[in-house]
Formats: structure tokens, C-alpha cells, sequence
């Protein structure tokens, strides 16, 4: 049973249902963005060598925390030179946009925000409010190294949204859906029926699709990374050139507003990724909660498996942080132009001939 | 195209490449140490902070004039002979009575210079480093162990003492005088 037709057998009415049911990706989002902070603070510090945050709680753990309340209690600078308006909608669009995309990510089978038949479609038209949130800050902030920042990131943004397109395309070919729901419902608890081993198609078709499924995740990790602004993709909020980019001018709750959008759009995509290519939801290995004969369980493990097939996806990009270097606005539009849309659309040919033989 | 295969071929690899080494680096223990619980241990001969070991000092100024900074003031009032100013650690008699040994820890240069003339070896580099103050006037550390009221006590003994010793000189002279003779003449007979 979906939590929404249990919200609706609570209250017998569809409207507190819909909002209680559109609530609850926040209630995952916040506590994943405090985790995620002291995660990626952790991480880079011991790849670094050092210890990172060791002072609030044992080992740091209540950091994000103590941030959070020091965030929430700075004062709201609005520059004096800065277009309000823009300035002001700019926090709340660019994470109303990553929060939209959260609709359609099946967070188990007993959740998904909205059961969208053009769910993977849907995630690559919402995904573009960001990028206007992100240029409203740029240019409301009345700042050069904000504008920068804003175009910077809207030309990455609107380039590498071109290679995950055309991947997800090479996905819709195999699966014939658009829906992610189904997508996860149909790569099974076998490991093998994800997509990233040729997916739940038969016959030789599956494995001669097997390196062309590796080519694409790689290539829709690679441009979701870059659509994330995350290094080695960060030159729109390149610290050593822009201060912080677009959201140089933002203090306090706005500040964490973009920070908070910052960490679930890494999510957002890790989750993407997960459900296209790593069986979304679905457990590599059967579940606990079938064996065992209790049905209840099953939404919760699967749960588990998503969040931390997330995380996974999350810690990676920690890590490629801090691999990396920074790449140039050439190398960057280089690799996008010249590497990653040629492959996606030889990729997607090769899987499009496979699938009609 | 060659090139562009080995481009592709090279960046994934040098990616993973560098993923394996900060993957590494995730498990190297840190290097970081939690400074106010743990310390690192100073270097044998550092110059931190100087002490000056009162119950040595004999007051006899010479680190107070080594120092290229003037950072050190010692006043010192002689004792009478009937004061006990007390011993050194190497047996020697102190003469004086040391009523002023400040040293402004602010000023000091830390060049170890004021150390080397010591004839007592009481005043010394230190290794505590953990000094600041709010106030500047904190930093002027005072050594002298005598208390304000010892201090004059001693100071008015000693004026008294140049009084009599004044007085001695000048009043009973032909007193004097007779026991000088009488001395040179027991010396000479």
C-alpha cells in the first residue's frame, strides 16, 4: 500500500493527504543535508589527512547542527544595490527546483511523491528551474563575481543537461517507460535484472547491451556531477575565483537555503542515477522481509537500500571532490561537447540498433 | 582519433588513479593533533617564557643590563649586616635585598641573552608558551618575593643604617680618632 492511500484511510481527504504525502521528502531532505555536511567534512578531512570537525559532540557529530543554529540566528544582509526581488525569490526557487525533482523519486515501493508517467521527463524540464534560481541570484546579488558565477553555472547546467538527456533516451529505448516507478519496480531485488547489467530485457540483447549500460551510467554520473556545480565541475562557485559564486552576497537563512538546495540536488541526482541504472529502491539481494514473511518490512529495507545506494552516490562525488582538480570553463565545455555528446549519441545508436534486432 | 581515445582511455584512468590514492588517504591515521589536550613535546633548548628563580638571585643586575631591549628592572636595596638575605643553592651569601626584579614579558625579544651572564644561573628560559593576556599591564611579571611592606621595612632599615653610619662619620670624629691612634699605636709597639 502507498503511505498517500494510507494518509487518504486516515483522513478520508485527498487534499491533507497529497500535503502530508508532499512533506515527506523534506523530512528525509533536511536530516540528509545535515549528514551530508558532516560527511563531506569528514571525508575531506581524512583524505586529507587531518580530523575535520572534532569539538561539538563526540567526533563533531552535532556540527552541522551548531551550524545550522549559528545560520539561523545571522542576520539577513540584503545588499543595498541589489534587485530585491530577484535576490529574494532566488533561495526559495533554486530549492523549490531540486525539492520538484524529489516528486518523482520512488523512495520505496510504498513511496513516491507523485506516480508520474513521464517521470524521467518531468525530472529533466524541473531540473531547469535551478538554473533559473541560480541566475536570479546572480544577477539580483548586483555583484561581477555573482554574475559570473550565475552564468557560469547556467552554461554548465544547460550543456551537460544534453548528455543526461540523451543517456536517459538511451534508457527509455530499452525500458519503452518513462515512469521511474515502474523502472525500480521492474529491476527486481535480482542484481542482474538492473539496468547496469543490460536491464530486464531477454536473450542475447541483454548481454551485448552490458558495456553500452556501463558507458552511459558513466557518462550520466559524469554530466549529473557537472549539473551539481561539484568538483571537478564547481567553476561556478570556484572559491579561489569567484569567492563563492552566486551565492556570494547571501547570509543566513538564504544562505542555507542554497546550501540546503546544494545537498539535496547532489542527493537528487545520486538517487537518479541509482534508480536508472542501480535498481532505484531494490535490494541487490532479496529481501529479509519476503523470507521472513513479513510484507511490512519490505518498504523499509527497501528504503534502506535507496538511501544508501544515495549515499554511496554522494560519497563518491566526496570523493571526486577531493581527487580533482577544477576544470577550466574550456576543458569543462570541451568535455561536454566534445567527449560526452558525441559517445551519448554513438552510445545511444548502438543500444537503439541492439533493441530493434 | 587516436588521440582522442587515448584522452578518453587516460582520463578515466588517471581518475581512478587519483581515487585510489585519496581512498588511501581515508584511512591514513590524521595528523592532526587536539592542541589544548595534547601537546608536542618542545625542542630541547627552546626559548619560551623566562623564569627567574628568586631564592638564587643575588641581585646583582647583570642580566638587567645584558638585555638589548631593557625589558628587565631590578632595584635593590643593600642588607644590614645583622639581615639574613639568606643563601644561594650554591652556598654563596646574598648581600642584598632584591625589593624589585620586574621583567616585561611583553618587551622581551626572547634572545636568551639576559640567561648566559647569571653568575647564579637563577634566571632561565622556561618552555611555557600559553601566556596571552587582555591586558598588557598583565604581561609585566614581578619576581621579587619580598612584600610591599618588607620592602620599605628594608628600604628604611638601610636609610637608617647610612644615617648612623653618616652620623658616625661625622659627629664623634675626636672619638674616633684617639682609638685610631691608640690602634696605630698598638700597632706599633
Amino acid at each position: 500500500m502507498m503511505i498517500y492511500d494510507f494518509f487518504i484511510s486516515i483522513f478520508h481527504n485527498e487534499l491533507i493527504a497529497a500535503f502530508l504525502n508532499s512533506i515527506i521528502p523534506v523530512a528525509f531532505i533536511v536530516p540528509f543535508a545535515l549528514f551530508a555536511v558532516y560527511l563531506e567534512r569528514k571525508v575531506s578531512a581524512h583524505m586529507q589527512d587531518r580530523l575535520g570537525p572534532m569539538r561539538v559532540g563526540a567526533h563533531g557529530w552535532l556540527q552541522s547542527f551548531a551550524d545550522i543554529l549559528k545560520l539561523l540566528q545571522k542576520e539577513d544582509i540584503v545588499a543595498a544595490k541589489a534587485d530585491k526581488k530577484l535576490f529574494n525569490i532566488a533561495p526559495v526557487l533554486t530549492f523549490v527546483g531540486c525539492y520538484a525533482v524529489f516528486a518523482v523519486i520512488p523512495f520505496s515501493s510504498a513511496y513516491i511523491g507523485a506516480n508520474l508517467d513521464l517521470g524521467l521527463l518531468y525530472i529533466v524540464a524541473v531540473s531547469g528551474f535551478v538554473v533559473a534560481g541560480i541566475l536570479m541570484a546572480g544577477w539580483g546579488s548586483n555583484n561581477k563575481y555573482s554574475l559570473f558565477g550565475a552564468v557560469r553555472s547556467a552554461a554548465q547546467i544547460v550543456s551537460y543537461e544534453i548528455p543526461t538527456t540523451l543517456v536517459i533516451i538511451t534508457i527509455i529505448i530499452v525500458t519503452k517507460s518513462l515512469n521511474l516507478y515502474d523502472l525500480s519496480v521492474n529491476q527486481t531485488s535480482n542484481m542482474f535484472n538492473w539496468m547496469i547489467f543490460g536491464g530486464y530485457v531477454e536473450g542475447w540483447h541483454k548481454i551485448a547491451l552490458i558495456p553500452f549500460m556501463f558507458i552511459g551510467f558513466i557518462i550520466i554520473y559524469i554530466s549529473t556531477l557537472a549539473e551539481v556545480n561539484r568538483t571537478p565541475f564547481d567553476i561556478p562557485e570556484a572559491e579561489s575565483e569567484l569567492v563563492a559564486g552566486y551565492h556570494t552576497e547571501y547570509s543566513g537563512m538564504k544562505f542555507a537555503m542554497f546550501f540546503l538546495a546544494e545537498y539535496a540536488n547532489m542527493f537528487a541526482v545520486s538517487a537518479i542515477v541509482s534508480a536508472i541504472f542501480l535498481g532505484g529502491f531494490q535490494s541487490p539481494f532479496g529481501y529479509l522481509g519476503s523470507t521472513l514473511n513479513l510484507p511490512w518490512l519490505i518498504p523499509i529495507e527497501q528504503f534502506f537500500w535507496f538511501a544508501s545506494k544515495g549515499i554511496f552516490f554522494v560519497f563518491v562525488q566526496m570523493w571526486l571532490r577531493w581527487t580533482l582538480p577544477r576544470l577550466r570553463v574550456d576543458q569543462l565545455m570541451a568535455m561536454c561537447w566534445k567527449y560526452l555528446i558525441p559517445i551519448a549519441v554513438v552510445n545511444l545508436l548502438i543500444v537503439a540498433l541492439i533493441m530493434v534486432l | 582519433m587516436t588521440t582522442y581515445f587515448k584522452n578518453i582511455y587516460s582520463a578515466l584512468y588517471t581518475v581512478l588513479v587519483g581515487m585510489k590514492i585519496t581512498f588511501k588517504h581515508l584511512f591514513i591515521p590524521a595528523v592532526t593533533i587536539q592542541y589544548p589536550e595534547v601537546k608536542l613535546p618542545m625542542a630541547e633548548r627552546v626559548r619560551n617564557r623566562l623564569y627567574v628563580n628568586m631564592d638564587d638571585c643575588i641581585g646583582c643586575d647583570q642580566c638587567a643590563r645584558a638585555c638589548p631591549v631593557s625589558c628587565i628592572t631590578i632595584e635593590t636595596v643593600k642588607s644590614l649586616p645583622t639581615d639574613d638575605p639568606g643563601k644561594t643553592s650554591t652556598g654563596k651569601k646574598k648581600a642584598l635585598w632584591v625589593t624589585r626584579f620586574d621583567i616585561d614579558i611583553a618587551k622581551c625579544c626572547f634572545c636568551q641573552l639576559c640567561v648566559f651572564p647569571c653568575p647564579t644561573e637563577c634566571i632561565y628560559m622556561t618552555d611555557a608558551y600559553e601566556f596571552a593576556e587582555y591586558n598588557r599591564d598583565n604581561l609585566v611579571y614581578n619576581f621579587a618575593t619580598l612584600t610591599p611592606v618588607e620592602i620599605e621595612e628594608k628600604k628604611v632599615n638601610f636609610a637608617k643604617m647610612e644615617a648612623e653610619k653618616a652620623a658616625a662619620k661625622a659627629a664623634p670624629k675626636p672619638a674616633t680618632l684617639p682609638a685610631s691612634e691608640k690602634h696605630s699605636e698598638g700597632g706599633a709597639a
